[in-house]
């Protein structure tokens, strides 16, 4: 036996916090919602399944509770701080790159599912039968969700001007083939 | 229309950026609130007895 899988919840946290940081785009209520997460985790470690994807797992734990909360306050918590748009830091642009800011700013202008579906797709690589079994949706389900957002970002972003596209382009590519740029 | 490989090549640029925000969240620092929370979860089980207090 590989002892108790509660020992591997520490490895997931980065991943949790991004999560719950993309879902409710405020600092804090991502944070207790972290917080909700171990402890129910903690207690229900009996219903997960060693082998299986605990990130997707602690996912589900996660975005049920904020779903149960939201439905509790009546609306969708907003990012009326600007805690997700402004505090985390800004890195110079490259070339024609989009700008961080502005894809942040385009970023929480989707619904929630939107966001859902595509950080898990799009940023955690997710398959879309892990992601769609994360939210508790069929396959089609998320499929349509990444599509959409995609598309209301592109829209919000402009992307659907060819010349911004173009010069993003290489940019893009040189990230795509060569890993991320020096930092700092 | 032939919008396939532009749809593709906007669905790229997007990932990317989604990828870098996404980078720069998971690169956070993790609090130490969390990490004091899960020792705190362990030391109540680990009592048995759940007191919360000063299990190593």
């Amino acid at each position: 036996m590989s002892g108790d899988p509660r020992d591997e919840l520490v490895d997931h946290l980065p991943a949790l916090r991004a999560f719950a940081l993309s879902l409710t785009r405020n600092g804090a209520v991502a944070d207790d919602m972290v917080q909700d997460t171990l402890v129910k985790a903690w207690s229900k470690i009996s219903s997960f399944e060693p082998g299986t994807n605990m990130r997707a797992w602690l996912f589900t734990i996660l975005r049920n509770t904020y779903y149960s909360n939201r439905r509790k306050a009546g609306r969708e918590i907003s990012d009326a701080e600007g805690i997700f748009t402004e505090s985390l830091s800004e890195k110079p642009a490259h070339d024609g790159r989009l700008q961080m800011a502005d894809f942040r700013r385009a970023f929480v202008k989707l619904t929630d599912e939107q966001r859902e579906a595509l950080i898990l797709v799009g940023a955690q690589g997710f398959s879309y039968e892990d992601a769609a079994e994360t939210c508790g949706v069929a396959v089609g389900t998320i499929k349509s969700r990444v599509n959409r957002a995609r598309a209301r970002l592109s829209e919000l972003l402009n992307l659907d001007e060819d010349d911004k596209l173009e010069m993003t382009d290489q940019a893009t590519m040189a990230v795509v083939t060569g890993g991320r740029p020096a930092a700092r | 229309m032939g919008h396939t490989r532009k749809n593709d090549k906007e669905a790229e640029v997007i990932d990317e950026n989604l990828r870098r925000v996404y980078q720069d969240m998971l690169d956070e620092k993790v609090p130490d609130r969390f990490l004091d929370l899960i020792a705190q979860l362990k030391s109540q089980d680990e009592g048995g007895n759940s007191t919360g207090g000063d299990a190593k």
